[in-house]
């Protein structure tokens, strides 16, 4: 609708199709198995994640290699952060945070790339991590403290009258929350790619060209910080989840 | 003249949308200042706050995602 009323002027600026999702072998059909952009730049991002850890880990040199200490790097800061928000019993759940980071950076980082496709732009892959740390979370929680689990929502450092409002209000902040980490890596991302496509739009016109080029670079910049923050945002909301998971106590 | 009124409706509600995330921008705002006073105050605190802004950053950006994905909605699914 919006790219129908796009057209009717002389520049055609399309933010929005670079998110169309496309099968790479032709046809229009879009099934569960076929092979399309999303499928593989995500799994571009996976194969890039595989071939750090493994190029990394391979030598285990004293005296570290640049990828092994890169490798080292993203190691030591995910459980630094693991650690620090969510305590030492959390750590047990560090693998599956570290998975997460790591498919988020590169998946943003690689999106950066300029026609490639971001994936983490999409609200079903971000919603599947999202209700994914939801539903883990939550059966950590209930399996870690059992019934205890929900005095999360029973703030008894409160005043005995104003419990149940804020147990209602805990609620619901609880369920918003998967849609809220989801939306966020989803909406950050989207919005960037637009401005950076918004601009390079501008760009066809010659009297604002340089000052749209200066633009997307300016942008472009602001987008390779974006895309580490969010991943480094996604990761350190699911630790602090995973905190209230295993101490629910206020 | 052209398209409808219910058209015109979704443009004008999606621009209404995005003045939300304006409002969460202030927000966003909000906290970075007012760690980076607290933090030129006692610089030698500040580094272990970090998580606790960037944490702070993402709940206050969350509800401007929100008027985001409303503006989103309006102009494509709706």
């Amino acid at each position: 609708m919006a790219a129908e009323a796009a057209e009717g002027g002389g520049l055609k600026i399309a933010p929005m199709d670079q998110f169309i999702v496309k099968p790479l072998f032709g046809g229009d059909t879009v099934a569960w198995y076929t092979l399309t952009n999303a499928t593989l730049w995500m799994a571009i991002a996976l194969l890039c994640v595989i071939l750090l850890m493994v190029m990394g880990t391979r030598s285990r040199a004293l005296v570290p290699t640049r990828t092994q200490s890169v490798g080292e790097m993203a190691y030591g800061f995910v459980r630094k952060m693991v650690e620090d928000v969510a305590g030492k019993d959390g750590v047990v759940y560090f693998p599956y945070i570290m998975t997460l980071f790591m498919f988020i950076l590169f998946a943003n980082v690689l999106a950066l790339i300029p026609m490639s496709f971001s994936a983490t732009s999409h609200i079903a892959v971000t919603a599947i991590m999202g209700f994914g740390v939801f539903f883990s979370v939550t059966a950590i929680g209930f399996i870690k403290n059992g019934t205890g689990f929900l005095s999360l929502f029973w703030v008894s450092s409160a005043p005995l009258a104003l419990r149940p409002i804020l147990a209602v209000i805990e609620l619901i902040s609880y369920f918003v929350r998967p849609v809220s980490h989801s939306v966020r890596l989803a909406g950050a991302i989207m919005a960037g790619h637009a401005v950076v496509k918004v601009f390079a739009g501008f760009a066809a016109v010659t009297a604002v060209a340089p000052l749209a080029i200066g633009g997307m670079v300016a942008i472009y910049a602001l987008e390779l910080l974006v895309a580490c923050i969010q991943a480094y945002v996604f990761t350190i909301l699911t630790c602090v989840y995973l905190k209230d998971a295993l101490h629910p106590h206020h | 003249m052209e398209g409808d009124i219910a058209q015109m409706g979704q443009f004008i509600g999606a621009g209404l949308a995005a003045i939300g995330s304006g409002a969460a921008a202030i927000g966003v705002g909000h906290v970075a200042g007012n760690f980076l006073a607290g933090a030129l105050r006692n610089p030698s605190a500040a580094g272990a706050q970090t998580a606790t802004l960037f944490i702070g950053i993402a709940f206050a950006e969350a509800l401007g995602i929100f008027s985001f994905l409303v503006a989103l909605l309006l102009m494509f699914a709706v």
